[in-house]
């Protein structure tokens, strides 16, 4: 299910978890790049949405509705939803967890495939968010989702202070039946700066 | 009790106890959820016996979104003050697949979807 290279040396290091794949060569894509630094993320967060919607409205011609067969409309509205909700939360993150002091810029591809849709986001991580992050996917990866999601939902409940709701990934594993991978890769040496890509894959 | 954005109106009715959620929700955090969970508190304050929360005109909702509402849910079904019943619209696909969750979290809560 997933691989964990425990051995390698912390320079030049590739660990990948989850379902990750490389991209697919397609001729059918959708790019949208953010320079991190450009304007503070108060500002920038309702890009987030808006960005979001535009994929989702872009993926929506290549499924077509027709007004005379309403499950075609209903596919349609279906699709845009999921890849409006899969497309927020993932630059959520990304905005979130991006080291703000890199940059290494952020980007969302949206790529359409023959059974359904995937989504890889890349955007830097500060070194010491690397070991928090990679043991939320840790956690992820051995739990069975909708029990976590439960788990996940009565301990915020109780806790005041945490800021992060840790559901974005969740809810795409159990409310969209996504498969989720990423890798993470040193960029640069000295200062160090580590990138990681979150591959989604969603059947459509 | 109304709260209102550019994006997004959270409105009070007395009479029936509902809460109306319209537009697109999509605020950072739990931080800047706060003042639509206060806003709920109050409602369930005055215990009105059943609380509505009408979701039908919600079109988006993001992640730290669900994490209030289910906050709000989990803190009244550990009280047992009120009743809670959600309506949402079939219309908007992201309800038919998230909004179930909350039965989970609250075995009496009723579900609507119109």
């Amino acid at each position: 299910m997933f691989l964990l290279s425990n051995f390698t040396s912390h320079i030049d290091m590739i660990q990948t978890f989850g379902d990750f794949i490389e991209l697919p060569a397609s001729q059918e894509y959708l790019i949208i790049g953010f320079s991190p630094s450009s304007v503070p993320l108060k500002q920038r967060w309702r890009n987030n949405g808006l960005s979001a919607d535009f994929m989702a409205d872009y993926l929506a011609t290549f499924f077509p509705g027709n007004e005379d067969d309403s499950s075609t409309i209903e596919r349609q509205a279906e699709i845009k939803s999921a890849v409006s909700y899969i497309a927020n939360e993932l630059l959520e993150n990304a905005m979130k967890f991006n080291n703000e002091t890199s940059e290494y810029p952020i980007n969302i591809k949206l790529q359409l495939e023959s059974d359904g849709v995937l989504f890889s986001v890349a955007n830097s991580i500060s070194p010491q968010g690397v070991d928090k992050f990679q043991a939320y996917i840790q956690q992820l990866l051995a739990s069975e989702p909708s029990e976590l999601y439960i788990q996940q939902l009565e301990k915020n409940a109780v806790e005041e202070s945490c800021t992060d709701s840790g559901l974005g990934l969740l809810t795409m594993l159990t409310d969209y039946s996504a498969k989720i991978g990423w890798k993470f890769q040193t960029v640069h040496k000295d200062p160090e700066v580590i990138a990681v890509t979150t591959i989604v894959q969603l059947r459509v | 009790m109304e709260i209102k954005t550019e994006d997004y109106r959270i409105c009070y009715d007395p009479a029936t106890a509902t809460v109306s959620f319209v537009g697109s929700l999509r605020l950072r955090g739990s931080t800047e959820y706060q003042p639509i969970l206060e806003l709920l508190g109050k409602v369930a304050d005055v215990e009105p016996g059943k609380i509505t929360l009408n979701l039908q005109q919600l079109e988006f909702l993001n992640s730290a979104g669900i994490n209030m509402l289910s906050k709000f849910i989990i803190e009244e079904r550990k009280k047992a003050r009120v009743e809670m019943a959600v309506e949402g619209s079939q219309r908007i696909a992201w309800q038919g697949k998230s909004l179930r969750n909350f039965q989970r979290l609250m075995p009496g809560l009723q579900l609507e979807l119109v």
